[in-house]
């Protein structure tokens, strides 16, 4: 169900490595518990970050998510798309819907993320 | 599901903004059972309520429906409620879920000699039909005429093969009724209701649009713009307030602060820049917190964020520039009349 090209964090977050740069985007599960997303904040590029850091914030009609980086490093390009289809990310979060790309500093955080069947059970149990 | 006051309750079905729009444009089916009743019987039934509430009972004809309150001595806010008069003798409050013990608690303990006073929470399950199409729906499942109950009017009658009281309120700033059924009979009414009103768009909706809808008309939600802190005075419901009337539960209070300029005013705010206050999140002004937000969404009809809040009663002004403090980014909002929405009649 989830795609097997990302890892996932424990707050809801994928992502997905390409070379030097990881995209970054919240998952279909953390979509649906917020509802329709009419709002999404994002950081500016070039702004770096430490891994564990809120990098932004998502609102539904009803809540606000904060959305955290897993990975230190600086945000090379945001979703400008978002700012006028914020829905995006509910109908295409693992797509279309991604937040951030982020240049990393080490990669050594990714290794501590789940995998997509290891995310999946972590859904199940309710968290 | 979430928990609310103990009951569970639907945020949502399809989706807060898709059932938003349908109450604004055709009809929405709300599960309000969770809404408190106390009923008033007796001889001297409405001088009961006269004295327990500021609004002017005497006033009311028989049929007909108000807002009023219970208030502390000291004219704040123990809850707002609707006094539904049958007769001098027979009136019901409905009261709101999370304060329904308390209410009850506070009415039971005022002295009632030869009165009953009841809570009937159990023996009702309430559903709201609103919007445009409302009454047209509820018309083809009933033979009481419609037309006879004006807007906060009520009447017995059947919905649906089942005995209801049809009420002519809401809380969404359309038309629309709030249908007392028996709880045993509360399936088959909302099922019919369904039946009968989706061919003319209704839809089931949840607390979350029921939120929004009452936030973009302005109504008060107990917790938020009002509460034991809160006047009448300073929450713009004066109307309510009838001090001519004869005496009743913090009137003392109401009339002294009267007298006193207020120091804060509810206003209606719209955010100009990016972003969405919420409840809790303080207004600033010159680098100086001047008040609180007590209601913030989106909203689905304007596709702005807004709201209402507390401000100082200088900055109450509409076109008053003003920020918001959320989560630690200044955004700007400005203040504006209120109701943001009114429906078109």
């Amino acid at each position: 169900m989830y795609p097997t090209d990302c890892r996932y964090t424990r707050e809801h977050e994928w992502v997905r490595i390409e070379d030097d740069t990881c995209v970054l985007g919240i998952t279909d599960f953390a979509q649906n518990q917020l509802g329709e997303v009419v709002f999404v904040e994002t950081p500016e590029v070039g702004h770096v970050f430490d891994a564990g850091d809120e990098i932004g914030t998502i609102e539904s009609v009803k809540a606000v998510a904060e959305v955290y980086t897993p990975v230190a490093g600086e945000i090379v390009e945001v979703n400008e798309n978002l700012k006028d289809d914020p829905q995006s990310v509910n109908e295409d979060p693992h797509g279309d819907g991604w937040l951030v790309k982020i240049k990393y500093s080490s990669s050594s955080a990714f290794a501590e993320l789940m995998d997509a069947a290891a995310y999946e059970e972590y859904t199940k149990e309710g968290k | 599901m979430v928990d609310f006051a103990g009951w569970e309750m639907p945020v949502q079905y399809a989706g807060v903004i898709d059932e938003h729009r349908a109450v604004r444009s055709a009809a929405g089916l709300f599960d309000v059972s969770h809404m408190g009743q106390i009923r008033v019987a007796g001889a001297g039934a409405q001088d009961f309520v006269q004295r327990l509430t500021p609004n002017d009972v005497a006033k009311l004809a028989p049929g007909r429906i108000h807002l009023s309150a219970f208030l502390t001595p000291e004219g704040t806010y123990i809850d707002d409620l609707l006094v539904c008069k049958t007769s001098p003798e027979e009136l019901l409050l409905v009261v709101n879920a999370s304060n329904a013990a308390n209410d009850f608690a506070w009415a039971a303990a005022q002295p009632h000699p030869g009165l009953a006073v009841e809570d009937v929470s159990e023996r009702w399950a309430l559903i709201a039909i609103q919007g445009p199409k409302a009454a047209a729906i509820v018309a083809k499942l009933t033979a009481t005429d419609l037309g006879t109950i004006r807007n906060y009017g009520f009447a017995t009658g059947q919905v649906a093969g089942k005995p209801a009281i049809l009420s002519r309120t809401g809380y969404t700033g359309e038309d629309g009724f709030e249908l007392f059924v028996e709880p045993a009979d509360a399936g088959a009414v909302w099922d019919a209701l369904l039946d009968a009103g989706a061919p003319m768009g209704l839809v089931p909706a949840g607390l979350g649009a029921r939120d929004t809808l009452r936030l973009e008309a302005a109504m008060p939600l107990y917790g938020q713009e009002i509460d034991r802190e809160t006047t009448p005075w300073e929450a713009g419901l004066d109307w309510v307030i009838k001090l001519d009337k004869g005496d009743f539960i913090g009137r003392d209070a109401l009339v002294a602060s009267r007298a006193r300029p207020l120091t804060r005013k509810l206003i209606g705010y719209e955010v100009v820049g990016r972003g969405i206050a919420r409840h809790g999140h303080k207004f600033v002004s010159g680098g100086r917190e001047v008040g609180v937000v007590t209601s913030g969404t989106f909203s689905p009809t304007f596709e702005k964020a807004l709201g209402m809040g507390y401000v100082e009663t200088a900055l109450a002004v509409p076109g008053t520039a003003l920020e918001i403090d959320v989560r630690g980014r200044a955004i700007p909002a400005r203040v504006v009349p209120l109701p943001f929405y009114k429906r078109p009649r």
